[in-house]
């Protein structure tokens, strides 16, 4: 990084009579921007390529012509550069466009959502004159209008700038956005035929330099005059994009996406954004659904929770574990919900007080905590910069979006190359360079291929449907991986979770011995179940990514240990168990023969079984760190009280340890990111004393500034107490410290299971299922928050046209899928992108019928004890 | 008197009800220049043009020569050509396009093997409906004679000429936004720099634009030599060129006529041209170049039809456009017909283009429509001094085309020259000429 700045070439320039520096290439408005000459502007966005429209940043740079006036934001340093920002005529061309700018648009600032955060507004407060010369009528449209589920536009408010529709095709990819008409009559228009159904559409509300484009959910809900602000981290995901969280008073309002450099540049996707109604929750939904909010202890009595008191409901939970017959009768699941102070003080409530190592954050659908830290890691900016970058994980653009955005912008620039290793497409496959679409049980076949020789082809041909690609294909993935893998990052996950880990773990570990310089991004998605398992977590780890003594049972085997009556008691950690394990008849089996303590902030249908419901504070409300998929721990703040009698997890964890005698020495979140500090290297302390761009977990050449706040680019985010006070990697005490455990960190050698699982072929009958996942899962966030619950996809068996016509079936008719559990009438589409031979269903979407005891259609056909699920499809 | 002696190039065929047919183009001449063309070495005839210094007849005059040197070396570069002639008043590639066609076919493939291209795109307005009709019936007549397409007449070099029909847009005439539209996408003109066509045109190669008169004046320039041509005219201004002539003259029209030999007067005038004022009127005023240029009054008749000597009153011969108003004629009105039009066809991008035209179209209608103030004079030359700086000429610009800087032109000369007459309007309260 240093050598790149440095060989950089520099110019020198004049702005306004003083010589400043700037780096050859860099637009104008940048380079003033960093020696504090603002130039002013609308339709300019750092994160965005300029276009150089609105006009506003019209400044006079001396040229072969004498003086004229250029867009400072499309025109590019140059050496001896003579620019003035402040004459006479730049002042005059910049009222004027002003003037122009507000000659159409309405009076309107003081119901305007935007009023009070608004660019325009501010700038006309600045520069403006105080009076209109435009006697004319304004332009006119019927307003406002939804261009999408989430999205108003108010075209008379208008000011044509293009943010938002350069973010939706230049950033986002989802085009459904454009100008129409022209002269003063233009207007964003949504496509005709195609709705802007965009997961990114809240982004072109937060840019929108007016109030043109409004969030449905913010809508009418405050004035930004009251809105209170802190700086936190988003975890509906693990991709830990940093948000401003405000409220009025203490009823939370919006989340908006803070420009972080290392992480989410500003974006987030709808999501994230959205869901602050699911912390409120609904009142009236029933205890069995994930939009009610928990805020009181409840014990079971007479076969029905009831509320109780915290003392009662610890009394009964401890009676409950001490009831096991021994320690590891007892096991924890979940975790992915917790701060990493809340997983730490449980993990620590496990193994030190009840002595159990029977915890996993993880559903049996992750990935071997082993495996993943042993695995050299990169960053997010090192993915996004990655001369290739190797997918082999689900549709990011669904399950981990704002890295999706990330990723993208290299493969749309042509810096980056992809090579996606697909089960069923993704919102990225357009974009990869070489495609080279994996049946379930085939990913570390295909890994083989490349990484050795095309030997592993003729097995793959081997299918009844055939092979999916040619040897063309993997000599240019070969190509474009390298000798050693020297600049590649290999994106790694569960692109199926109807398949068992085993092929896909096989695969990871054949790229990583086989590429020794590339580096990893392991896509575990779950809010912070990365912080979960460095905070021991797991069966097998301590905190700090070491090895615990003893190893326990991880998900699945605690489901089966329960229905063989091994384990007597399941602790559920923040996650509904049957949301969440995709083979829904084994965990209901489980939840039925087990005691069920739930810890949680949410309704959901394992409380049916539960026997204790302890309720906990969730994200908003507490604080802690986080940690997310590249290991940065960054802080998540509270913004506001949390409602009723819930609890931190740090204090239900030691409260219950209380019951047991026991002092778990941690009293507060702050006291207990200290002390994993202190004892793990692990830097919780430091992120939550640093705030900001966070800590790379072992990395602290992975340190980034953060980026000066633009107002004009991001509004509603209050700068005062964010600029200027960017972390100084040397500044944080304890970093060197935080690679403490590196001497007992697992290695590749310390991962277990077959490096090439035998998988045998299926027969031309069987198709295999695929279940992959959707952004609106169905889960608490979206159930919870009613702008979102609509958008929740039915399901639907995605089958390739091929497949689809042998068996005399049409897209959109209806067909009966059968496995080993049972079958189930199912509506099918046609999907190119799914293989030959597969069929392919989310995960989390409801089913109109009624299967076998879940609502979630393809869990209860999925059998956790098989590597593959085998299906087959007739018509009706 | 007018000078008239100089020979037809690009109109020679005016007096054949058929001069858009491919027997009488054949009968006429056609295409040896092509043929000569291709038996001389590509540079050659580039040589050629660049001696004929012929300027680009689109309206900026800038030497096809030249433009053709500037073209960045790339394994792939097109030939686009402009006939997306739509401003009022302007009428000279229409009626090159209707009446000459093959000649148009044969002046392009002429540029373009000079060039080397082997791709070439002819961009006609979607409203010259028997244009396209007769200018595609054209290049299919090419192709069957051997013409165009693969191994023309056998000499190995080959050339595909796609026409393609504009959907309705001025601004797709400004070479930047045709090569937009050409490639699929809204018409808006791309910002220079980067986007030089020479250097990132069509689908980012390289490209020359030329307008249709430029490329109807190859066959002459190839038959008779670049010399011949540049013995025509004067000074920088040299061959003939196309003047639409229109407004209150008894005689409208197109007329080809030698360069700076003749002046406006000859041409309003000369009962072999325009015959003068309809109702033998006097003259109040003429537009001299294009509804986008500053206007003249009448002591400026004796000017000559050159692109420096008009430029040197502050003016331009631009498209070669020539609209002539009487002393009925309400400078108001014109002014404010001419900034509606600009207003309708600002593509939407630049915030002075849209706005500012609209504005000014709003106050030049209360203008002449009632509802004028004194101090809305004021306003128009303030409001056109934001969309032009100083409103000078040649202008500055706010704006990333040159259709911003056009408009404040009509409104800046009329308030200039006859400011008297919008006071009438503010005291008539509307039009004193209704």
């Amino acid at each position: 990084m240093t050598d790149a700045l440095e060989t950089r070439t520099t110019v020198t320039l004049t702005v306004n009579g003083r010589e400043v520096t700037a780096t050859k290439g860099e637009m104008l408005i940048a380079a003033a921007d960093r020696v504090g000459t603002y130039i002013p502007r609308f339709c300019y966005h750092p994160r965005m390529e300029p276009v150089g429209v609105c006009r506003m940043c019209l400044v006079e740079v001396d040229g072969p012509r004498g003086a004229t006036l250029q867009p400072a934001c499309y025109i590019q340093v140059g050496e001896g550069m003579v620019v003035n920002t402040e004459s006479e005529k730049v002042k005059k061309a910049q009222d004027g466009v002003l003037e122009f700018l507000l000659a159409n648009h309405p009076l309107d600032c003081p119901v305007c959502d935007k009023g009070g955060e608004c660019p325009l507004q501010d700038q006309t407060l600045a520069h403006g004159s105080g009076e209109t010369r435009f006697i004319e009528e304004k332009r006119h449209f019927p307003k406002p209008i939804e261009i999408g589920e989430l999205v108003l536009l108010d075209r008379e408010r208008c000011i044509q700038c293009s943010r938002c529709t350069r973010f939706a095709s230049e950033v986002a990819g989802d085009a459904q956005i454009d100008f129409a008409g022209r002269g003063d009559n233009i207007e964003v228009a949504p496509s005709p035929t195609e709705p802007f159904d965009s997961v990114f559409s809240g982004n072109t509300v937060q840019i929108c330099p007016v109030g043109a484009l409004t969030a449905k959910p913010y809508r009418f809900t405050a004035r930004p005059w009251d809105l209170e602000q802190v700086e936190s981290t988003c975890t509906t995901c693990a991709v830990g994009c940093r948000v401003a969280v405000q409220s009025s008073s203490n009823r939370l309002t919006r989340v908006l996406g803070m420009d972080s450099e290392a992480v989410n540049h500003g974006w987030l996707c709808d999501k994230g954004r959205f869901t602050i109604d699911s912390v409120v929750g609904i009142d009236e939904a029933p205890l069995t659904d994930s939009a009610r909010r928990i805020m009181e202890p409840m014990i079971r009595r007479n076969g029905e929770l009831e509320a109780a008191t915290w003392g009662e409901a610890l009394r009964e939970a401890a009676r409950i574990i001490s009831s096991a017959t021994t320690p590891s009768a007892v096991g924890a699941i979940g975790g992915a919900a917790l701060t990493n102070e809340g997983a730490f003080a449980w993990q620590r409530f496990f193994r030190g007080v009840v002595g159990t190592d029977s915890i996993d954050a993880q559903y049996g659908d992750g990935l071997d905590p082993v495996l993943v830290a042993a695995l050299p890691r990169a960053t997010i900016n090192e993915a996004a910069e990655a001369c290739t970058v190797v997918l082999l994980t689900g549709d990011l653009r669904e399950e981990l979006p704002v890295l999706f955005l990330r990723l993208r912008e290299g493969l749309v620039k042509g810096t980056t190359n992809a090579v996606e290793m697909s089960a069923s497409g993704s919102a990225l496959s357009a974009l990869s360079r070489v495609k080279l679409p994996i049946r379930p049980g085939e990913a570390h076949l295909v890994a083989q291929a490349i990484a050795t020789d095309d030997a592993p082809l003729a097995t793959l041909a081997s299918h009844p449907h055939g092979g999916l690609f040619t040897s063309a294909d993997l000599v240019e993935a070969r190509r474009l991986i390298g000798d050693d893998g020297s600049g590649v990052v290999f994106v790694v996950g569960r692109p199926n979770v109807a398949e068992s880990a085993a092929p896909i773990e096989a695969a990871i570990r054949i790229f990583a011995e086989r590429f020794p310089q590339a580096k990893f991004l392991p896509t575990l998605r779950r809010g912070n179940v990365n912080g979960a398992l460095d905070m021991g977590l797991t069966p097998n780890l301590a905190p700090g990514q070491q090895f615990a003594p003893t190893a326990g049972r991880s998900t699945l085997e605690q489901l089966r240990a329960a229905t063989t009556g091994e384990q007597s008691v399941i602790v559920s950690l923040g996650g509904d168990i049957l949301e969440n394990v995709v083979d829904t008849p084994l965990a209901s089996a489980a939840l039925k023969a087990a005691s069920l303590i739930a810890v949680t902030g949410h309704g959901g249908p394992s409380l049916a079984f539960a026997d204790v419901v302890f309720p906990t504070t969730v994200m908003h409300e507490r604080l802690g760190t986080v940690t997310n998929i590249e290991g940065r721990v960054s802080l998540l703040a509270p913004k506001v009280t949390p409602p009723g009698s819930t609890w931190p997890d740090v204090a239900i964890a030691s409260e219950l340890a209380e019951e047991f005698g026991q002092n778990l020495g941690l009293s507060d979140p702050e006291e207990t990111a200290n002390v994993i500090e202190a004892t793990t290297g692990y830097p919780c302390g430091s992120a939550m004393r640093s705030a900001m761009e966070g800590v790379v977990v072992g990395r602290i050449d992975a340190q980034t500034e953060r980026r000066l706040l633009d107002p004009m680019a991001f509004p509603g985010i209050r700068s005062a107490d964010l600029v200027g006070i960017a972390p100084r990697a040397g500044s944080i005490a304890s970093s060197d410290a935080s690679v403490a455990g590196v001497a007992s960190r697992p290695a590749l050698s310390n991962v277990a299971g077959d490096i090439n699982p035998v998988i045998p072929m299926p027969d031309t009958y069987s198709l295999r299922l695929v279940v992959d996942r959707t952004i609106y899962d169905n889960g608490a966030a979206v159930r919870g928050t009613e702008a979102l619950r609509a958008l929740a996809p039915t399901s639907v068996l995605r089958v390739n046209p091929h497949d689809l016509t042998r068996i005399g079936v049409t897209s959109g008719g209806a067909v009966r899928l059968t496995s080993a559990r049972g079958s189930e009438v199912i509506a099918v589409v046609a999907e190119a992108a799914v293989p030959r031979g597969c069929v392919a269903l989310r995960h989390g979407t409801l089913v109109t019928t009624n299967a076998s005891d879940s609502a979630n259609v393809g869990n209860w056909i999925v059998d956790s004890e098989q590597v593959v699920v085998e299906v087959r499809m007739e018509s009706l | 008197m007018a000078v008239l002696t100089a020979p037809k190039i690009v109109s020679s065929r005016s007096e054949y009800t058929d001069s858009h047919s491919m027997s009488r183009y054949l009968a006429t001449d056609g295409f040896t220049a092509l043929r000569k063309a291709l038996s001389m070495h590509p540079e050659a005839v580039a040589t050629e043009v660049d001696s004929a210094s012929l300027l680009g007849r689109g309206g900026a005059g800038f030497p096809a020569g030249r433009k053709w040197s500037m073209l960045r070396k790339a394994p792939v570069s097109y030939l686009v050509v402009n006939g997306d002639e739509s401003e009022p008043a302007t009428f000279k590639d229409h009626y090159l396009i209707e009446r000459e066609p093959h000649q148009l076919v044969e002046g392009v493939t002429i540029a373009a093997y000079a060039l080397q291209v082997s791709q070439a795109f002819i961009y006609i307005r979607g409203e010259f409906a028997l244009g396209l009709e007769r200018l595609q019936q054209a290049v299919n007549d090419a192709y069957e004679h051997g013409a165009l397409g693969s191994d023309i007449f056998g000499s190995g070099f080959s050339l595909d000429i796609i026409v393609h029909p504009g959907a309705g847009a001025y601004i797709c005439g400004e070479e930047t936004a045709l090569i937009e539209a050409l490639e699929g996408k809204r018409g808006f003109p791309r910002i220079k720099p980067p986007y030089f066509p020479a250097a990132i045109g069509l689908y980012g190669q390289p490209t020359v634009v030329n307008n249709v008169e430029t490329m109807a004046n190859m066959p002459w320039i190839v038959n008779n030599g670049g010399a011949a041509f540049a013995a025509l005219g004067q000074g920088r201004s040299t061959g003939t060129r196309l003047f639409a002539l229109s407004g209150r003259v008894k005689n409208p029209g197109v007329y080809e006529l030698e360069m700076v030999k003749n002046t406006f007067r000859d041409i309003i005038f000369d009962p072999a041209l325009g015959g003068g004022i309809i109702g033998d009127k006097k003259i109040k005023a003429f537009i001299p170049g294009g509804v986008s240029a500053p206007w003249f009054t009448p002591e400026q008749l004796d000017i000559p039809l050159g692109l420096d000597e008009v430029a040197e009153q502050a003016s331009m011969l631009g498209s070669g456009s020539i609209v002539v108003l009487d002393e009925d004629s309400c400078v108001v009105r014109a002014a404010w017909r001419i900034t509606k039009f600009f207003s309708r066809e600002s593509c939407g991008q630049c915030t002075p283009c849209r706005e500012g035209s609209g504005w000014l179209e709003r106050i030049m209608y209360r203008m002449e429509h009632g509802g004028g103030r004194r101090e809305d004079l004021d306003l128009l030359l303030d409001l056109c001094d934001n969309i032009a700086p100083g409103l000078s000429w040649p202008p500055q610009q706010t704006t990333i085309c040159v259709l911003g800087p056009s408009i404040p032109s009509s409104i800046h000369s009329a308030i200039t020259n006859f400011r008297d007459d919008f006071i009438a309007h503010v005291d008539h309260n509307g039009c004193p000429h209704d």
